[in-house]
């Protein structure tokens, strides 16, 4: 449950059962049958990855090559699309990398202080109305963007902030995330309620025992919070297609829309490699954060 | 919502009465400083712009005149409005066929993984990789390619000798079965939360049935499936929720247009054509609430039949 990707993958890299026996030993029926489970399910993982692989080979190939072929293994390390890709568009490719991670970043920051915040009130807390907005909370959950987007956008086009990167951000400094709170609700419930005590005779207020005794316990919780954070933000389309249309405020996932209406299939090798370079980030926060991932998945979906 | 928020819902309830119902004072103000950001957001963010849209929706507006009232008509367009049909139609297709479809193959991979076998860390990562990629662009417009005329799919249908040039993505009885096969690609997510919920089942329960002779499909039948219904439900709720609101991929595998011939029209892509690119605000309005009450609806409708059939350990 632990393991973190990378030492995942060298451990079970190879995972023919013959490598090692158990302690009980194994008859060969038994190891055949496991040779024969292990080779199904690899199967399976080169399907499901199949067309993740040939776009990343795809990538290095020239635009004659990618049609046509379903090799996933590259002829030549050819970067040329990478260099055509990163300046394809107005502005080099790297400006679109920083403006999401811009946002990523802000949203990070305001989804773990607005949450966490909100959080600790509604578990640790006594207050009026306490029930009603705890309900109104979680129905907020079910509500998408895209049912509330027409008045927000109405609210920040008045303001003046269409083009800007503060209609993507400071929704998240408000916890509009309400998925975030529940989860830290859910969090802090399961730490001993005698720490806030302890701290209470101490003479702590509820602001010190919030930053400095639950704070730092709820760590799990905060990195489960920017992982998830961090994927939603960076996959996210609708918003910021909706709240930037000036090309040099252009994130990466409005970029890589607007090279398909520029290209109209002239450099399909150029996409490719962009949309490669996309997910790059994605797939290191993954490496890293896989354990809080998984943890933060199973918390919130299993019991 | 799920089970477990309405159980958190129910503690937060029995919490409130134990302590008399009467809250003291310096909960109330610290209260109100740890939430301000909260409430700041359900007055400018969330529940205030649904509200205001509520009023929208009987209005004409175009963003640059006043909103005008106009009563019922942005609801009475709907009836005769074939694109949004159209638009229910896809939306409905979609959530019916690819959400069972993805939990379908979610399940039977985290059954196949969950008894003992090694290397599990390893098939999890993998399966969890389109689920992590599956909501981005770079996706969405790698499916565009695969599906076309000259794409990976029909070379790999040409190597198993099936001869096929046709674009799967501008063909309208097969474009939206490409974004259908998409879904169901990302079945890593619910596969994680299986797996946890498959490890919660004591291993005892499996011991016993055994000793007593039971086979493998009737520990599945009588175990594993009525144990694992809470964690089925809170997936088949999440996953709807989460389907009604697609937009990426079929914006992207069509170019924005929701074709060919509007057969991969999303409900939220018509939402954004009439409010972003027709500026018909007050008409998306009424479709953000009519978009509101359906999943209310579904969700509601799913908590009712819950009772039939999720087994309750408590």
């Amino acid at each position: 449950m632990t393991d973190l990707a990378t030492r995942s993958q060298n451990v079970s890299a190879t995972p023919v059962p013959g490598a090692a026996v158990t302690p009980r030993g194994r008859s060969g029926w038994s190891r055949a049958k496991s040779v024969l489970r292990h080779s199904a399910m690899l199967a399976v993982v080169g399907i499901t990855l199949y067309p993740i692989l040939w776009m990343i080979a795809s990538s290095f190939r020239p635009d004659g090559q990618i049609f046509g072929t379903a090799s996933i293994i590259p002829e030549q390390w050819d970067v040329s699309n990478y260099v055509d890709g990163w300046n394809a568009l107005g502005e080099p490719f790297g400006v679109y990398l920083m403006n999401s991670a811009i946002i990523v970043l802000g949203s990070i920051i305001g989804n773990l202080v607005s949450c966490s915040m909100a959080a600790y009130a509604f578990a640790r807390l006594r207050f009026r109305f306490q029930g009603p907005a705890f309900a109104l909370m979680l129905v907020t959950i079910m509500v998408p963007i895209h049912a509330v987007i027409v008045p927000q956008y109405i609210l920040f086009s008045k303001l003046g902030l269409v083009n800007s990167f503060i209609p993507l951000i400071l929704p998240k400094l408000l916890a509009t995330d309400a998925f975030f709170i529940f989860l830290m609700v859910q969090f802090i419930r399961g730490l001993p309620r005698e720490l806030d005590e302890a701290a209470r005779i101490d003479g702590a207020g509820h602001f010190r025992t919030f930053f400095q005794i639950l704070l730092p316990l709820m760590k799990p919780a905060l990195a489960t919070t920017a992982i998830f954070t961090f994927i939603w933000t960076w996959n996210d389309f609708f918003s910021q297609l909706v709240y930037l249309t000036d090309p040099a405020k252009y994130t990466v996932p409005v970029a890589l829309r607007s090279f398909i209406d520029a290209q109209s299939g002239s450099s399909y090798g150029a996409l490719f490699a962009m949309s490669v370079v996309s997910i790059v980030p994605l797939i290191l926060a993954f490496a890293f954060g896989q354990k809080y991932l998984v943890r933060g998945i199973a918390t919130t979906g299993g019991k | 919502m799920s089970l477990k928020e309405l159980n958190a819902l129910a503690a937060n309830r029995s919490a409130r009465r134990r302590s008399g119902g009467k809250a003291d004072t310096r909960d109330n103000r610290a209260a109100l400083g740890f939430l301000s950001p909260w409430m700041l957001g359900i007055v400018g963010i969330t529940l205030g712009p649904l509200l205001y849209s509520l009023y929208l929706s009987f209005t004409n507006y175009n963003l640059l005149q006043s909103p005008s009232w106009v009563g019922l008509d942005n609801y009475e367009r709907m009836f005769g409005d074939e694109r949004l049909h159209q638009a229910l139609k896809v939306t409905f297709t979609y959530v019916i066929v690819s959400v069972p479809l993805q939990l379908a193959v979610a399940l039977g991979l985290a059954l196949a993984l969950d008894r003992g076998m090694r290397g599990l860390a390893f098939y999890r990562s993998a399966f969890y990789l389109p689920s992590l990629l599956g909501g981005s662009v770079a996706i969405a417009v790698l499916w565009r390619l695969v599906f076309g005329a000259s794409g990976l799919f029909n070379v790999i249908l040409g190597l198993i000798g099936i001869e096929s040039s046709q674009s799967w993505i501008s063909n309208p009885d097969t474009a939206l079965w490409t974004i259908i096969l998409l879904h169901v690609w990302t079945f890593g997510s619910p596969m994680v939360i299986f797996l946890a919920g498959l490890r919660q089942i004591p291993r005892a329960y499996y011991e016993a049935a055994a000793t007593d002779g039971a086979n493998v499909w009737w520990r599945f039948r009588h175990i594993t499936m009525p144990l694992l219904t809470p964690i089925v439900f809170f997936n088949v709720v999440l996953a709807i929720i989460n389907s009604f609101s697609n937009f990426t991929q079929a914006y992207v595998v069509s170019g924005g247009t929701g074709g060919p011939a509007d057969s991969t029209l999303f409900y939220t892509l018509y939402l954004y054509q009439e409010g972003f690119g027709n500026f018909r605000m007050g008409y998306a309005a009424a479709m953000a609430w009519l978009l509101v009450l359906i999943i209310g609806a579904v969700t509601a409708i799913n908590f009712w039949l819950s009772k039939r059939w999720v087994h309750y350990d408590d």
